[in-house]
C-alpha cells in the first residue's frame, strides 16, 4: 500500500475489555479526522468485529490504527494480527452466515461492507492478519 | 464484577445502557434479566439504547438472545432510542435485528409494552369466561 503513515498507535487484544479499548481509540482517532458521524459508527463497528475475531478466533493479537494519507485523501488503516489457527477458506469465511463459532457469521463480511478497503492474510496454523481502510 | 441496573416499574423491568459494554458485562445483562423476569413475573422489557454509540452482531445477538428467552417466560420486549447512525451501519452489517420490536423513544416503548399487557389480560378474561360456560 502506497499510503503515507502520519501516526500509528497499536492495542493488544486479549481480553472483551481490550475489544472496548480498541474501539474507543479507533473513535477518536476517526474523530480527529473528521469523519462523519455515521462513517465512525461504520468505523468502529468494523472495528468492534474485527478485535472480537482476533480474541475469539485468532487466540487474541493486536490491532494497529493508523491515520493515513494518500494523495490528497487522509484515512483511518486498521491491522489486526493473530497466530491463531488462520482460516482455511477465506471465502466461505467472508460468505454471510458462514460461522465456525456459533456467531452469525456477519462480523467478517459485514466490517468488509463498512470499510472501503479490506485485506485478508491468512495461513492454516501460522494466523491471520487483516487490513482495513477508510477513506475521508 | 460489574452490572448493569434493572429497574422495576410495576409488571415491567427497564433498563438503560450507559456504557460501553464488554462481551461478558453483555452475557450478565442477559442473564440477569432472565432471571428477573420469572422472579417478578414481567409482562414486557425495556431496553433504552440511545447512549449505545455501537450495536454490532454480538451486542445484536445479545438483544435478540434476551428477546426471545422474555417471549418464552411470557414478557414482550422492547428496545428503545437506537441512534440513526447506529440504524444505518447495522443494515449494512446485514443485521435485521430478528423478532425484536423498536420504538423511537421510552414513551412509545412504554405505550407498546402497556398496550400489549393489557391485551394479553383481555384474552385471559374471555378465555376464563368461555370455559365457565
Ligand atoms: N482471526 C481469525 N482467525 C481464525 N479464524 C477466523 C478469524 N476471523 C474469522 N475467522 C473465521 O471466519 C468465520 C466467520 O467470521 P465472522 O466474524 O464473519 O463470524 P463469527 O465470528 O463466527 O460470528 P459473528 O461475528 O457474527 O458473531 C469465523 O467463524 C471463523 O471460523
Ligand atoms: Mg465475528
Amino acid at each position: 500500500m502506497a499510503a503515507t503513515v502520519l501516526k500509528t498507535e497499536t492495542i493488544h487484544i486479549k481480553s472483551s475489555s481490550d475489544v472496548v479499548t480498541a474501539r474507543q481509540q479507533v473513535r477518536t482517532l476517526a474523530i480527529e479526522l473528521k469523519f462523519s458521524l455515521v462513517d465512525q459508527t461504520k468505523i468502529v463497528t468494523a472495528a468492534s468485529e474485527l478485535a472480537r475475531n482476533t480474541l475469539d478466533h485468532g487466540g487474541g493479537g493486536e490491532m494497529d490504527v493508523a491515520v493515513v494519507e494518500n494523495g490528497i485523501r487522509r484515512g483511518l488503516r486498521l491491522t489486526f494480527r493473530d497466530h491463531g489457527p488462520g482460516i482455511a477458506d477465506i471465502k466461505q469465511a467472508l460468505s454471510d452466515g458462514f460461522t465456525t463459532g456459533g456467531g452469525m457469521g456477519l462480523g467478517l463480511g459485514g466490517s468488509k461492507r463498512l470499510m472501503n478497503e479490506f485485506d485478508i492474510h491468512s495461513q492454516p496454523g501460522a494466523g491471520t492478519t487483516i487490513t482495513a481502510v477508510r477513506w475521508k | 464484577m460489574d452490572r448493569i441496573p434493572i429497574l422495576r416499574m410495576g409488571n415491567f423491568l427497564l433498563v438503560t445502557i450507559q456504557v460501553d459494554m464488554h462481551d461478558r458485562l453483555a452475557l450478565t445483562l442477559q442473564d440477569d434479566l432472565t432471571n428477573r423476569i420469572s422472579e417478578v413475573g414481567a409482562r414486557g422489557v425495556l431496553i433504552d439504547i440511545s447512549s449505545l454509540e455501537i450495536v454490532d452482531s454480538f451486542i445484536g445477538r445479545t438483544l435478540a438472545n434476551i428477546a426471545s428467552m422474555a417471549r418464552v417466560l411470557d414478557a414482550q420486549t422492547v428496545v428503545v432510542g437506537m441512534q440513526p447512525a447506529v440504524a444505518i451501519t447495522l443494515v449494512e452489517l446485514g443485521m435485521s435485528l430478528p423478532g425484536i420490536r423498536t420504538a423511537l423513544n421510552v414513551e412509545s416503548g412504554m405505550e407498546y409494552l402497556q398496550e400489549t399487557a393489557e391485551a394479553g389480560m383481555e384474552i385471559g378474561v374471555y378465555g376464563g369466561d368461555s370455559t365457565e360456560d
